[in-house]
């Protein structure tokens, strides 16, 4: 690190930003900061991309990826449809994800509903980790999730509400709208305020992950833009997608937030997090983002506290193949759980 | 000006569409006078884990439509394969050695074998279903349902097409998907009975055709678990015993090998293997 790197390390999230940025974090300065950042060579990423989607992944790395991969999953039920019964179940499944092997290991956490955050806490009991490294967290989507469409004052009367019934992550959408017709500060100063928002009595805060639904964000060097701003203004976590849009996460949209993730590190020391979700649904795609963490931000990446697989149906794939490894003949969807 | 030859790239028939073996592997096809023929895709086990996949995917849909529609079905494919008797009978005079008169017969056999199980769709369920006397107010029904994704091993002797059809078309009948080794030694007509399949409504995923080696691939077939029934009439040179026990790990439906010229011969019985027998109570109106 050069001295000026050191200088940038010691300063606080919000003091950093602004000294990026030159200034206040108005529509004006942001925009000028934004807009400089070198654009995306959409050809070269994809091609990264797919370069790294071809490696070979084997026998006893193959397996080390697979409880990485389950170890890192956030377990997640978003639909209208959701019960109490259905999160107790989800939970159930989050905590023994294989029945017939007790060595398989627990997912990071699961993601429902800010409504659904107290069943989710009851059902975990002392497995929830309530603010320590071990047990399960409980992530809640704000802020008027998927779409953000609602008055500050409600997104963050969501985020309070969440935060207040044992959410430990928000996972908060940004606003795309104003994101796209370039009210950049707007955009800052929500996730500024949810920040603040997810601030607990006891002097804890809950992890902050920034969704910036890559599917309506057009670009390649939106999602750019998009990563430095959400990081500037401090979260801890970029994630690709709600779900709940057709195009939902994919690697080169994650390899090219992943970057963003390295450049921030290499500029200030510090680590954010990065969560694809959506769409990826076998044991083979998952294993292409390892790959792609490993290979572009480091493998102290691969934890939960920095990476994160926002998905549902992924684990029964994921819990087949581990089934296949340690029986020696293909499994079948009979052999997991229905959800 | 000489023409150049267009040789034929056999393939094999997965999920509706016609892949190369994920391994990347032919391998040759010779003649009955050892003459070089075409190459075929060697599917590996992957390409059998796949197929499996298809299987199960389309098994809702094949067997939820109505038996009169599946019937429907299995009588077209019957008609399309007439239609193309030609290219039928040269490829197994090709591979087999017969005459063309034995080829044609061969195809005759397989057209019909086609129109008479297309026959039972809608009649099996009469034949093998029953509404059981019992002493209460209650209808007491037992109707076959399908087994799920059945993997065959083809006959591996006698005629490559009509073993293939009578091996896959009662399985077809009651509702079950189908994952098929074929004949090895003679593929030709196989694949283009997947073409035939193709063109003629019945849902990709359905049928799947797999060419290439059957000891190499019935071991992950038969022990695999989402595989619900497993028919072993092409495998008496295999070491089938083991085959049988492996299927049994996984609660898997077996039919053993069947050996000479009356190998998997039409029959009901053939259609009821692969089928589960459900009974239900039903309270009748006690008015």
């Amino acid at each position: 690190m050069t001295t000026s790197d050191t200088a940038m390390a010691q300063l606080s999230t919000g003091e950093r930003a602004l000294a990026l940025i030159g200034g206040e974090a108005t529509d004006a300065n942001l925009r000028r900061y934004l807009h400089g950042i070198p654009g995306v060579d959409a050809v070269g990423l994809e091609q990264r991309a797919a370069d790294l989607g071809t490696r070979s992944v084997k026998t006893s790395s193959k397996k080390w990826a697979i409880d990485k991969i389950i170890s890192l999953i956030d377990l997640t039920t978003l639909e209208g449809a959701d019960t109490p019964g259905k999160v107790r179940s989800l939970v159930g499944k989050a905590l023994t994800p294989d029945a017939g092997d007790l060595s398989c290991p627990r997912v990071a956490a699961v993601c429902v509903y800010g409504d659904m955050v107290p069943h989710a806490v009851a059902a975990l009991g002392s497995a929830h980790s309530a603010g320590t490294d071990a047990g399960v967290n409980v992530a809640a989507v704000a802020t008027a999730f998927p779409s953000g469409r609602a008055s500050l004052a409600v997104k963050l009367a969501d985020v309070h509400d969440a935060v207040a019934a044992g959410a430990d992550e928000i996972d908060m959408v940004i606003d795309r709208g104003a994101f796209l017709s370039g009210r950049f500060g707007q955009v800052y100063d929500e996730i500024v305020a949810v920040k603040q928002s997810c601030r607990r009595p006891d002097g804890g805060s809950a992890h902050l992950k920034v969704i910036l639904e890559t599917g309506e964000l057009n670009t390649y060097d939106n999602v750019r833009r998009a990563s430095w701003l959400a990081i500037l203004a401090g979260g801890d976590f970029i994630k690709t997608s709600t779900g709940k849009v057709p195009v939902a996460a994919t690697l080169p949209v994650t390899l090219s937030m992943l970057e963003v993730v390295r450049d921030w590190y290499r500029l200030t020391g510090a680590r954010v997090g990065v969560k694809p979700a959506g769409g990826i649904r076998t044991s083979k795609d998952a294993t292409k983002y390892i790959v792609t963490v490993a290979e572009t931000v480091g493998e102290e990446w691969l934890t939960p506290g920095l990476f994160r697989f926002g998905a549902s149906s992924l684990l029964n794939d994921v819990l087949m193949q581990r089934q296949k490894m340690t029986s020696g003949h293909y499994c079948g969807p009979d052999y997991v759980t229905m959800d | 000006m000489t023409r150049l030859a267009v040789p034929k790239t056999y393939k094999l028939y997965l999920g509706g569409k016609f892949p190369r073996s994920e391994s990347g592997r032919v391998y040759e096809i010779r003649s009955h006078d050892g003459e070089f023929l075409a190459n075929a895709a060697k599917a590996s086990r992957k390409d059998a884990r796949d197929a499996v996949v298809a299987a199960r995917s389309a098994l809702g849909g094949w067997a939820g439509a109505t038996a009169y529609n599946r019937g429907q079905v299995l009588y077209r494919i019957a008609e399309l394969l007439e239609g193309r008797r030609a290219q039928f009978v040269a490829e197994i005079v090709q591979s087999e050695g017969v005459t063309p008169a034995a080829a044609s017969a061969q195809v005759d056999e397989s057209i019909d074998r086609w129109v008479w199980y297309a026959g039972w769709a809608d009649k099996y369920l009469q034949v093998a279903g029953n509404a059981n006397p019992v002493s209460g107010p209650y209808f007491n029904l037992s109707v076959p349902e399908p087994t799920g994704v059945v993997a065959i091993i083809a006959p591996q002797t006698g005629g490559s097409l009509l073993g293939l059809v009578s091996a896959i078309a009662p399985a077809l009948v009651p509702g079950n998907t189908v994952v098929v080794v074929a004949n090895e030694a003679m593929p030709l007509s196989a694949i283009s009975l997947g073409e035939v399949l193709a063109t003629s409504d019945v849902p990709g995923g359905v049928v799947n055709i797999l060419t290439g080696s059957p000891a190499e691939m019935a071991p992950w077939l038969a022990s695999h678990a989402d595989v619900n029934a497993l028919d072993l009439v092409g495998a008496g040179d295999l070491d089938w015993i083991h085959l049988e026990i492996d299927a049994a790990e996984t609660l898997t439906r077996v039919l053993q090998p069947e050996n000479g010229p009356d190998a998997a011969s039409p029959s009901l019985a053939r259609i009821l293997a692969f089928t589960e027998t459900k009974t239900i109570w039903h309270t009748k109106g006690l008015i």
